[in-house]
């Protein structure tokens, strides 16, 4: 026995008696019961929200739903004094802005996720990494202010009269350019989603093992081949998912796009016209409808914008846990 | 095969090509940053920040009304949304392995999709409709609906990050389920959970569409949660596509408090974790 | 290569226990007072899943001795330490079938709460796991949270008792609020031991407890083990054969799943009777 004998014996922790600790054993048992129901509460608060947020939506709707039907979708004439009311110039907007921003956006965001993973030396990686990644971060109303006094300016008075001989008789580019305009939107919401793409594109890329790339170059590939040969393939599910996830957030845009789209209800194939978009003409008209048959409208569109970006969304969470696995970092991009 | 030459050149055109396209990536954020505060901080003087709205015409008008109100929803929302959201993240960590927990997660992730402006109609059918006004309380309660479900899924990442061992070293010392949980588990992940909560609420500060038709807007100085109330993003939206120069130079000095007050947050967070992550 | 001479050389006074089945208690007094089970499991069969991790084992646990299990890798010895203090069911998809006696009590009794068992039996795991937001005052302390409520000068002198019968005291004694990370991994496992020690458990279980330490903090340990007897029944898992040689007074080898041979420990490692102790005791296989 070595020196610890001497401690004073009377300091030792108590011990229970048999009958006290079955008393106890109830009492932990509760404890444990009680603490799980409470955290599934609260859990099932998101179901119920969901839920009551379908409900909400179609509550709001019915109205408008049970005039017009699905044919709301497909007319478009938008007439709140006639009470006419049809969305397709909205739902044509969405996705045509939508469109242009992703064919702005992805070669940029694709080649920045590559330049991240593959070309960037080492020390650039982290500070470009995270200035992509603030950017992310910025309030779309702050994008609408800059799009509304720097973007329109600089493409309605620099860049518009230096191509439009060149594109003018395009159908893509017909008709007077006032500054508000798909384009504009478009690239404004380019700039929004480049972000997000790359960001998640970049952890696909990250995700894709280094022996892959290593086997190409030990054949002799440059470094871009082997990232056309060997990364991009590999990662292809993935960043078509981030593609998607960059989609599903353009989709629901609505403070710039609503500054800089021009808000008419029109169809046409020009960028330079103004259009619209569901998310856009909710946030203009709402507060000032003018019947409750226009209100209805209004969550009509809502709920079309709704179901549209879950099933966009569903699609690109599926397809980014494919090859992330459902990491920290695919649903921490998302 | 193409010539050793021509690979070699197509090879250098590419990541020149990579390293413009990240160049033009952040050209954006350098130009917004620039111009937020070229327009903007000449505009943030005392009046900016202790005055509230004035009348058109008028001079010396603030965002105080604003920069107050923001904190007002923001806070409120913060308030009901974040103990949600933490005990559904716990949730999910600790026992959220079975059907229930698989569906809470596909339900967080698919509410993390839903467009904000669409959160502020549901707020506006749930709230503002039946009690007939628009309030502080119905902006509050929109936010907190965004809220929610992002702090679930980071503080689930984060509780998932403490090792098992540590659960393991509390269970056998006799704690029961619920105290191993509570006073370990989560106290050990308490720094990455402020993080994620942090995040999410400089995320939802910056919400505008939310807001539009549920706290309205207001010119005046108000602390009302049931009334309407001006908020920071709203205020800039709102004199951003007013017809007055005024109310424009006004929108640049919100809008750069407001972007200053987003990355302040985003920044905090950020070291908060790193340092974590450097003394462990 | 182990042979008998250097495992012989390596084993401190050998038990004089006579050899008799393992979980019978001898039916005479003898002389020398016979070694009471403090613990002892009857046919326990632990299952994940659909697969055995042990089977069909016997086995008493001496009071105030130190049994080792050993065994190579896969053997089930972890599995059957789990056992002693209801950790194995933690894992989903596990049950235990046979019975565990405590002081003749059967601990898997249906009116018996694991949590309340875990009191009774503490364990210290290979790695050391420190609660990182808990001073390492708070960290010796932190079983006696659970246990009945004491002063705080009295929790005090537990922490400090225990600290002390952990060897730790000298060298913690200044710094009792910092953070335990801040200590060597000798140190940090020393600190489990004093936490698992403090609310006074009858059994301790070692498992594997110098596995992640440098040579220094396992002599530590080992001399830690041998004074922590006179107050508790110890039971270790070790994988280094010299080590279980060193520290324990019984060792039981385990293969497979299933237990082969214990004795006292000198015996089993001179004079093994069965074929694969003797073989794994010598190196043959491991």
């Amino acid at each position: 026995m070595t020196a610890l004998a001497n401690d004073q014996p009377a300091i030792r922790a108590p011990r229970l008696s048999s009958a006290e600790r079955r008393r106890d054993l109830r009492i932990i048992n509760r404890g444990d019961v009680v603490y799980r129901v409470a955290l599934l509460a609260l859990a099932l608060v998101l179901p119920l929200l969901l839920v009551t947020i379908v409900g909400g939506l179609v509550v709001g709707a019915w109205p408008a739903i049970k005039q017009f039907h699905v044919g709301f979708l497909i007319k478009s004439t938008w007439d709140p004094v006639a009470g006419q009311f049809g969305a397709l110039p909205l739902i044509f907007g969405t996705l045509y802005s939508s469109l242009v921003a992703m064919v702005l956006a992805v070669p940029l965001a694709l080649g920045a996720a590559i330049f991240l993973t593959e070309f960037a030396p080492r020390w650039m990686r982290a500070p470009v990494g995270t200035l992509i990644e603030l950017l992310a971060g910025v309030p779309s109303v702050i994008y609408g202010l800059w799009g509304l006094f720097v973007l329109v300016p600089l493409l309605r008075d620099v860049i518009w009269p230096v191509i439009k001989p060149a594109v003018h008789w395009l159908p893509f580019f017909s008709g007077p350019f006032y500054g508000p305009s798909v384009l504009a939107g478009g690239t404004i919401l380019a700039i929004m989603m480049l972000p997000y793409v790359a960001a998640v594109s970049r952890e696909v890329l990250r995700a894709v093992p280094p022996a892959q790339r290593e086997a190409a170059l030990a054949l002799g590939a440059t470094r871009w081949e082997a990232v056309r040969t060997v990364v991009l393939p590999y990662g292809r599910a993935g960043i078509f998912g981030a593609v998607v996830l960059g989609l599903g957030r353009a989709l629901g845009e609505t403070m710039a796009v609503t500054m800089l789209i021009g808000n008419r209800h029109e169809i046409s194939l020009s960028l330079v016209q103004p259009g619209y978009t569901i998310a856009a003409a909710i946030a203009n008209e709402f507060a000032e409808a003018v019947s409750g048959l226009h209100l209805s409208a209004l969550v009509y569109c809502g709920l079309v914008l709704f179901v549209i970006s879950v099933l966009v969304n569903a699609v690109a969470r599926w397809l980014i846990w494919r090859v992330a696995r459902g990491s920290a970092a695919g649903s921490a991009a998302i | 095969m193409a010539s050793p030459t021509t690979r070699r050149i197509v090879g250098a055109a590419m990541t020149g090509a990579t390293y413009s396209a990240a160049a033009l990536a952040i050209i954006p954020l350098v130009a917004i940053l620039g111009m937020l505060i070229v327009k903007g901080a000449g505009s943030l003087d005392w009046n900016f920040f202790l005055k509230s709205a004035v009348p058109v015409g008028e001079a010396g008008g603030g965002f105080a009304n604003a920069i107050v109100g923001t904190l007002l929803i923001v806070g409120v929302a913060a308030a009901i949304g974040v103990p949600i959201g933490v005990g559904a993240g716990i949730y999910l960590a600790e026992f959220g392995g079975g059907t229930v927990g698989w569906l809470v997660r596909f339900v967080a992730d698919t509410l993390n999709g839903i467009p904000s402006i669409i959160i502020g109609v549901f707020a506006w059918t749930l709230v503002v409709r039946p009690t007939g006004r628009f309030s502080a309380l119905a902006g509050s309660f929109a936010l907190a609906c965004i809220l929610v479900p992002i702090v679930a899924r980071t503080t689930e990442e984060m509780v998932r990050l403490v090792p098992n061992s540590l659960r393991e070293a509390a269970l056998a010392l006799g704690y029961p389920r619920w105290r191993t949980s509570l006073t370990v588990v989560a106290r050990t992940a308490r720094a990455g959970i402020v993080t994620g909560c942090l995040v999410a609420v400089s995320r939802v500060a910056g919400e505008t569409a939310p807001l539009l038709f549920t706290a309205l807007g207001s010119q005046f100085f108000s602390t009302n949660l049931l009334h309407p109330v001006a908020a920071l993003p709203l205020q800039v939206y709102v004199y951003a596509v007013g017809p007055y120069e005024e109310w424009h130079r006004q929108a640049w000095a919100g809008a750069l408090v407001l972007i200053i007050l987003v990355l302040l947050l985003g920044i905090i967070a950020r070291l908060a974790t790193r340092s974590r992550h450097e003394r462990a | 290569m182990l042979d008998r001479a250097t495992i012989a050389s390596a084993v401190t006074a050998p038990t004089p226990a006579p050899a008799r089945t393992p979980w019978e208690p001898a039916p005479v007094p003898a002389p020398v007072p016979t070694p009471v089970p403090r613990l002892a499991v009857e046919r326990i069969t632990a299952w994940y899943g659909t697969i055995a991790g042990i089977r069909d084992v016997s086995l008493a646990f001496e009071a105030n001795r130190v049994t080792a299990l050993i065994g190579p890798s896969g053997c089930g010895k972890s599995t059957l330490l789990r056992c002693l203090n209801r950790m194995h069911e933690l894992v989903p998809g596990t049950h235990v079938e046979g019975r565990v006696l405590l002081d003749g009590h059967d601990i898997y009794a249906s009116d018996v709460s694991p949590i309340a068992v875990r009191r009774t039996v503490g364990m210290v795991f290979q790695k050391p796991t420190p609660f990182p937001t808990m001073s390492i005052a708070e960290n010796v302390a932190a079983g006696l949270r659970v246990g009945p409520p004491i002063s705080r000068s009295e929790r005090d002198g537990i922490v400090e008792r225990a600290l002390r019968r952990a060897a730790l005291w000298d060298e913690v004694k200044d710094r009792l609020r910092d953070s335990p990370l801040a200590l060597s991994g000798g140190q940090q496992q020393r600190l489990c031991v004093a936490r698992t020690i403090a609310p006074e458990p009858e059994v301790l279980l070692l498992d594997e407890p110098t596995a992640s330490l440098d040579p220094l903090g396992s002599a530590r340990i080992e001399e830690l083990v041998h004074e922590l007897k006179h107050e508790f029944t110890v039971v270790i898992v070790t994988h280094n054969l010299q080590q279980a040689a060193r520290v324990s007074d019984v060792t039981a080898f385990f293969y497979l799943g299933t237990l082969i041979e214990v004795g006292p420990t000198a015996q089993l490692f001179t004079a093994p009777t069965q074929p694969q102790t003797e073989a794994y005791v010598t190196g043959r296989f491991g």
